[in-house]
């Protein structure tokens, strides 16, 4: 039974993120793409919860869903001052690139459709974090602390690039 | 003492070489300091060798098995290479007598090069040439000998090179750097062909190895062929005819460096190194032939040349050839002995002769030209006696050393041809006549110099103590320095010998013609040159016989023939190339060239800037590679696919 | 698990999320709507990820490892791609990627 709880769960999940992200990349406000941003980021969190990842999906609402939207709602109200219901118009390449991505999806599912799958047998550990922790902590940690350099860096470089800079190119 | 010296033999060649970098970087701006610098290395290494050689020289075990140790220098699959010492009595022959002819020589300098601006510089390349050619004497390896010679080879070029502001020392020096190559890189493919057929070069091992050459898969052709190639090297580097052109041009250098490196030291390397490799050219008699025959050719055709030449350092310089030649041609008959004997005395007395030139010029402001000379010898008594030395030990009167060395050579010579070779009586005969020929321009040379008017317009005066004092040592031991080889008492022949050590019976014979070889040369330039004030004599000779003093006064017209030769044939041959090389290499790179430039015009309108249209075309590859791979051919679809 | 889910469902997902990302950022103009696609063609890769990570290693937590560095990554991404695009922007008052060309020839 419990298999048809989460196949009615992944179709709903999966409508969700899909329609979504489809209006994500049509709507020609590029405010309301932003807020369906959103819709899409926490679909793919319930779809992660699907999976037996609950700290992933917890990252993917904090981190997606709240900062990185945040900051592209942001970004969008700092460049398109003007004009902003039409902001988000598509270019001449849409003709092609609509059938190119239809095509790649269904290359990918002929794929997957031929595939064969070697089930694991096993399921995911309840408790993901006591599990995860260890880890993250002990056998990933330099990519982990690389990680935080990374986002150090990160951070200073994009306070770097969008200071004022005074028409004689000094940025102080 | 003495066992410490064989044990870090190395340090003789080491010290010059500190002495080198140490005036190079350090003392270069204080001239006395850089040559006080230069001679305490170069005195050291003489007292170590001294000791060396006393710990050689009173130990018999020396003779048959050589004291030799080494260090891997670098290596890889089946090739080691060895950096070492291999001291023998030949060997530590010439480790004490290079060492002490270069302190003799170094000392000298001080007076001969006294003010010269690039004072230091000289004792820096003095030290290093002191350093590379002790380095070559005990080297124990060929590879290892090879480098000590080309680097020999680099300092007689910057001596040579020394006075740079002279366009013929320029000259010169390249000469003589080019000419040299060409024997260099013969050697180098001897060598090379030793390294192939017997998997080493170092001297120890060769020596087992030759001998059982057909084990090693060559036949006799191709091991004199190695030989041959290998002769080539001494054939540049000892001034062997064809290459002979460059030692005279050498005199362009200051004349410390001529007795130092181009006639006492440094162009006996090639001899030596024949010497140390007789056990290759033993084993192959045609190879021994050509040795010797080159030699006794070199010997009387320098000869021929000196008797016509004018200036004091040019007379040496051939004198220097044809003595070269004798060696050389001592190896040929096969005796190391007689050889490294000639090579011992020669150094001594040579090295005098050009130092005592080097002091003639010096008191005559580089006058050179010897029928500008004159009764020098009363001014200049130490110069002029000593020179006299000189003379009587090169021309084989004896006691001198000259005399018992030339007689061995005579002697094996005349031994080789009553021993089946009939072309040994030829050998013989030009070796003789050479002796008679020598003798003559020798003392030519010293009565026009140093006897008879003396000329108003020179002032000569004798030269300081330290140009005087080496005179002397040298005249000491080119009186005293042949005693050791005396047939009645040969401790040279029980030392250093090739094979079986040489007990001939003193040939009185041989003796009494060489004697009056000598005493005939020296009396027949008494005639036309002492006794003949006006020597109208020799004049009428030169009248008479034109062409042949012409050919001889221009030195048979080598270097003309050279110069035609690479005027003519080389530059011909390189018109061609260059033709070739301006139309078809470079047409091709051109061609090349443009077809990259053209299709770059073309293609890079391709490059739109949009990143987007990138990304487009990116992923249409991607898909149509996809597709490809994964549903055109059957086979790779499992890469893709994961179907069976 | 033979009715249940397997792979192919979420593959499946993940391939149309990355296809209708892969549309936004080769087909918008605006060069933030362009980073916004990419972020959702991440979230593609993520998903793939996590479930392989359920499907075929529960026990390594390798995907879901790699899914929080990738998470950590994009954002680091967006924060910079968002500085670039408006420090281009001061300069050139314009976001339309195609003005953006002047890295031609």
């Amino acid at each position: 039974m419990e298999n048809i709880y989460s196949f009615i769960a992944f179709i709903l999940l999966s409508g969700m993120v899909l329609g979504s992200a489809l209006l994500v990349v049509t709507l020609k406000n590029l405010v309301h793409s932003v807020l369906w941003l959103i819709v899409t980021f926490v679909g793919v969190a319930g779809i992660f919860l699907l999976l037996n990842a609950d700290f992933v999906a917890a990252v993917q609402v904090l981190v997606y869903a709240g900062a990185v939207c945040i900051m592209i709602a942001f970004g969008v109200m700092l460049v398109q001052r003007i004009d902003m219901a039409n902001s988000n118009s598509v270019n001449w390449r849409f003709k092609i690139a609509a059938p190119l991505v239809g095509g790649l999806f269904i290359v990918i599912g002929l794929l997957t459709a031929r595939a064969q799958w070697v089930a694991a047998g096993q399921e995911v550990p309840e408790k993901t974090v006591q599990n995860l922790a260890p880890i993250l902590m002990q056998d990933f940690l330099i990519p982990f602390e690389v990680a935080a350099i990374l986002l150090t860096v990160a951070l200073t470089g994009a306070l770097v690039l969008v200071k004022e800079v005074k028409a004689n190119g000094d940025r102080s | 003492m003495v066992e410490f010296a064989l044990r870090h033999a190395w340090l003789v060649p080491l010290l010059p070489a500190l002495a080198f970098a140490m005036i190079v970087f350090l003392t270069r701006p204080w001239p006395k300091l850089s040559s006080a610098v230069s001679i305490a290395a170069i005195f050291s290494s003489f007292v170590l060798s001294s000791a060396i050689a006393y710990g050689v020289f009173t130990n018999p075990a020396f003779i048959e098995k050589p004291l030799v140790y080494s260090l891997r220098w670098f290596g890889m699959e089946g090739f080691t290479v060895h950096v070492g010492v291999m001291l023998d009595p030949t060997s530590t022959m010439m480790l004490f007598m290079v060492s002490l002819v270069a302190t003799l020589i170094q000392i000298y300098s001080t007076g001969y090069m006294e003010g010269d601006p690039q004072y230091s510089v000289f004792f820096s390349y003095l030290s290093l040439f002191a350093a590379s050619m002790l380095g070559l004497v005990i080297s124990s390896n060929l590879l290892q000998m090879f480098v000590m010679w080309e680097l020999v080879g680099l300092c007689s070029f910057l001596l040579i090179g020394f006075y740079t502001f002279k366009i013929s020392a320029r000259e010169a020096a390249k000469k003589a750097f080019m000419t040299t190559r060409i024997g260099d890189f013969g050697m180098l493919l001897g060598l090379l062909f030793l390294q192939i057929v017997f998997g080493t070069l170092d001297l120890t091992e060769l020596t087992q190895r030759v001998p059982a050459y057909e084990q090693f898969g060559i036949s006799l052709g191709l091991l004199t062929l190695i030989a041959i190639l290998l002769f080539i090297g001494p054939i540049g580097k000892s001034g062997q005819f064809p290459l002979h052109v460059w030692l005279p041009d050498a005199m362009e250098g200051p004349t410390p460096v001529s007795a130092l490196i181009h006639a006492a030291t440094m162009v006996v390397a090639g001899v030596y190194l024949v010497g140390r490799t007789l056990f290759l050219f033993a084993e192959v008699p045609g190879a021994m032939e050509v040795v010797a025959f080159t030699g006794a050719f070199t010997a009387l055709f320098a000869a021929t040349i000196a008797i016509t030449q004018r200036e004091i350092k040019r007379i040496l310089a051939y004198s220097t050839v044809s003595q070269l030649g004798y060696m050389m041609l001592a190896l040929g008959v096969g005796s190391l002995s007689a050889s490294m004997f000639h090579l011992w005395t020669h150094a001594f007395f040579k090295a005098l002769m050009f130092l005592g030139a080097g002091s003639v010029l010096h008191a005559l402001h580089h006058k050179a030209d010897v029928w500008d000379m004159g009764g020098l010898i009363k001014k200049m008594p130490i110069t002029g006696w000593t020179f006299v030395v000189g003379g009587l030990a090169i021309a084989g009167i004896p006691p001198f050393a000259g005399f018992w060395s030339k007689d061995e050579i005579l002697a094996v010579t005349m031994q080789y041809a009553t021993h089946g070779h009939i072309m040994g009586y030829l050998l013989f005969f030009m070796a003789a006549f050479t002796a008679f020929l020598t003798a003559f321009y020798m003392w030519r040379m010293i009565f026009l110099a140093f006897f008879g008017k003396e000329k108003p317009e020179n002032h000569p005066h004798e030269s300081p103590w330290n140009m005087a004092f080496p005179l002397i040592v040298l005249a000491v031991l080119s009186t005293v320095g042949g005693l050791i080889g005396t047939p009645w008492a040969n401790y040279w022949g029980e030392w250093i010998h090739f094979g079986q050590p040489h007990h001939g019976e003193p040939a009185i014979g041989l003796m009494l013609l060489s004697v009056f070889l000598g005493v005939a040369g020296i009396g027949l330039a008494y005639i036309f040159y002492y006794k003949d004030e006006e020597k109208q004599r020799v004049k009428q000779l030169a009248e008479r016989y034109q062409t042949l003093y012409r050919i001889s006064y221009n030195k048979y017209y080598v270097d003309e023939l050279y110069q035609w030769f690479t005027r003519s044939v080389v530059d011909a041959g390189a018109r061609v190339l260059y033709w070739f090389d301006i139309h078809v290499v470079d047409g091709i790179v051109d061609g090349l060239a443009g077809i990259t430039r053209t299709s770059g015009k073309g293609l890079r309108y391709l490059q739109t800037g949009k990143l987007q249209t990138y990304a487009l075309v990116f992923f249409l590859a991607v898909l149509v590679i996809t597709v490809v791979l994964a549903f055109g051919n059957p086979t790779s679809a499992g890469i893709l696919g994961g179907g069976k | 698990m033979a009715t249940g889910l397997n792979p192919s469902y979420f593959i499946a997902l993940s391939a149309a999320l990355f296809a209708i990302g892969l549309y936004g950022a080769i087909s918008r103009k605006n060069a933030i709507a362009v980073l916004i696609s990419i972020e959702l063609m991440l979230t593609a890769v993520n998903i793939n990820l996590v479930a392989f990570n359920k499907f075929l290693t529960p026990e390594a937590f390798i995907g879901q490892i790699f899914a929080i560095f990738v998470i950590t990554v994009a954002a680091a991404e967006v924060g910079l791609g968002l500085a670039i695009v408006i420090a281009i922007y001061r300069n050139r008052k314009s976001v339309d990627l195609d003005d953006f060309d002047w890295m031609k020839w």
